[in-house]
């Protein structure tokens, strides 16, 4: 990550960050719902409110069910909505979450990644984006506070292009990136209004010379078509995503893609992994890169639209992959990037032996220690030439 | 209605853009009877075009009668037979 020494730079967690970058874009409606580790965010940006630093309209809602259907009022209406939650809160905007991607509204989410109850925990784990992986929206994890603030302000840019018009969800890791606070380098507020742009409505109901109607019944006759081009829309935001990156490298110096590879090149061996975690396999790939070892990350930061193509080229090569979950898809093969990437692999020229750990689940933390033994584990696997054990645990006390 | 569209050409989002287009939805292949009405029983009190929840009970106003039926719309409830006073509607079996 190149330094701008003309950058702004403040200190802030992972929530402020999110929440300046907000104020930054300046939306026309937001509806949140405060929950543990999110309400943070949305507690300061309801102080721009209050302070008038911001024009925007911040609808208090009873649920969080209630918050993604005020968003979609307004989106509908022809506005510029933005809205963040966190695990069970997330659930309870499940099937409102579908009714989003499905009318094509570029909502902008921030969702503070923690474990879905039972039993209650707070902590981060990824069961709560995971659980909202099918619903149509774009997902963008971070893998610290600068990448959650970089992520939102490309978020607006991405949904509102007018080949995707879908709703995307920027993660962070709970209380690992949202609570800690880093070093963030921010932008001017003109030169993030002048990237995001004025807001442009597509079929508002508030243009009322031209009355439109949202979500009508859509039975066998055509709601089979419908999905066909909702599939059409995520699939095309992939050049997009690529586009406002490298436009956003532009103001910013930083550049991103749909993944991260870090010391793949001549690597036998990698760990895949999405969120702070990556931060944490860093080290963990220099400390074997000291003692010889030929071993790297793949970071995955855009899951859906889910980069097939990128993964296949950056892990064909390999000898060994480790696919680090941080979520079950219980009595599923493996954890949910697992099961992607394993199936990505299956078109590839060659394959690496692939296994998978489940770690984190609840906010357990994980150690290079933890990572180092993924890797040595898949180096193992590969030196016997099979997979015996597909999955293991990180962190976890038998 | 006419041939059904393809994906490619449908507005995003499955919004409608044109006010007023339900009825170019047909529904009256929904129908698995068909109200049929005898002239010489109905007494023209208009209860079945009072009751049809969709409007397809077709009626001459300025002559004050009842006429017909709009199948195209009709989903063959039965309200209209159920509610007729005079027991002019019969409800046929569609094949």
């Amino acid at each position: 990550m190149a330094i701008n020494l003309k950058a702004r730079v403040m200190g802030l967690n992972g929530n402020a960050a999110v929440a300046y970058a907000m104020k930054q874009i300046n939306p026309d409606v937001v509806a949140a719902y405060p929950i543990t580790p999110q309400t943070d965010c949305v507690e300061r940006f309801a102080e721009y409110v209050s302070e008038g630093l911001v024009k925007t309209e911040f609808v208090t809602v009873e649920s969080e069910h209630s918050a993604m259907s005020a968003c979609i009022g307004a989106a509908a209406a022809g506005g510029r909505v933005m809205t963040a939650t966190a695990a069970n809160g997330l659930a309870l905007m499940w099937e409102v979450l579908y009714i989003a991607a499905s009318m094509r509204l570029p909502i902008v989410m921030m969702v503070t990644n923690r474990a879905l109850s039972g039993n209650i925990n707070i902590h981060c784990d990824h069961s709560d984006t995971m659980g909202a992986r099918d619903s149509g929206w774009i997902q963008l994890f971070s893998e610290n506070a600068q990448e959650a603030y970089d992520n939102i302000i490309q978020a607006v840019k991405i949904a509102e292009d007018l080949n995707v018009r879908l709703p995307v969800m920027v993660t962070q890791d709970g209380f690992i990136i949202s609570h800690a606070v880093e070093r963030v380098e921010v932008l001017d507020d003109e030169v993030v209004q002048n990237f995001v742009g004025p807001y442009k409505p597509v079929y508002p109901l508030l243009d009322l010379s031209h009355p439109v109607t949202y979500g009508p019944l859509d039975l066998f006759d055509y709601y089979f078509e419908h999905k066909r081009s909702q599939i059409e829309a995520i699939d095309n935001s992939f050049p997009v995503i690529k586009k406002v990156a490298e436009e956003f490298e532009k103001i910013s110096g930083r550049s991103y893609g749909f993944l991260e590879s870090y010391k793949l090149d001549d690597a036998e061996y990698a760990v895949i992994a999405l969120g702070s975690t990556c931060g944490t396999a860093k080290e963990a790939v220099n400390a074997l890169r000291e003692k010889g070892k030929k071993v790297g990350l793949l970071k995955i930061r855009c899951f859906r639209p889910f980069p097939k193509a990128e993964i296949i080229k950056a892990l064909a090569p390999l000898k060994g992959v480790a696919v680090l979950d941080r979520s079950v898809s219980f009595g599923g093969f493996g954890g949910p990037v697992f099961t992607e990437v394993r199936s990505a692999l299956y078109d590839a020229p060659s394959h690496p032996l692939i296994i998978n750990f489940f770690y984190g689940l609840g906010g357990r933390d994980i150690y290079p220690e933890d990572i180092i033994k993924a890797l040595e584990k898949i180096e193992n696997v590969v030196q016997k030439g099979k997979v015996e054990e597909h999955i293991g645990y990180l962190g976890l006390r038998e | 209605m006419s041939k059904p569209k393809g994906w490619k050409e449908l507005v995003p989002g499955g919004i409608i853009t044109e006010a007023g287009n339900a009825r170019d939805y047909k529904t009256g292949d929904w129908r698995t009877e068909r109200p049929q009405v005898n002239k010489e029983k109905c007494i023209n009190c208009f209860f079945c075009w009072a009751y049809c929840p969709d409007g397809s009970v077709k009626v001459d106003a300025d002559k004050g009668v009842m006429v017909g039926f709009d199948y195209d719309h009709c989903k063959g409830c039965g309200i209209c037979a159920s509610i007729c006073p005079s027991k002019a509607i019969d409800m046929i079996p569609e094949r």
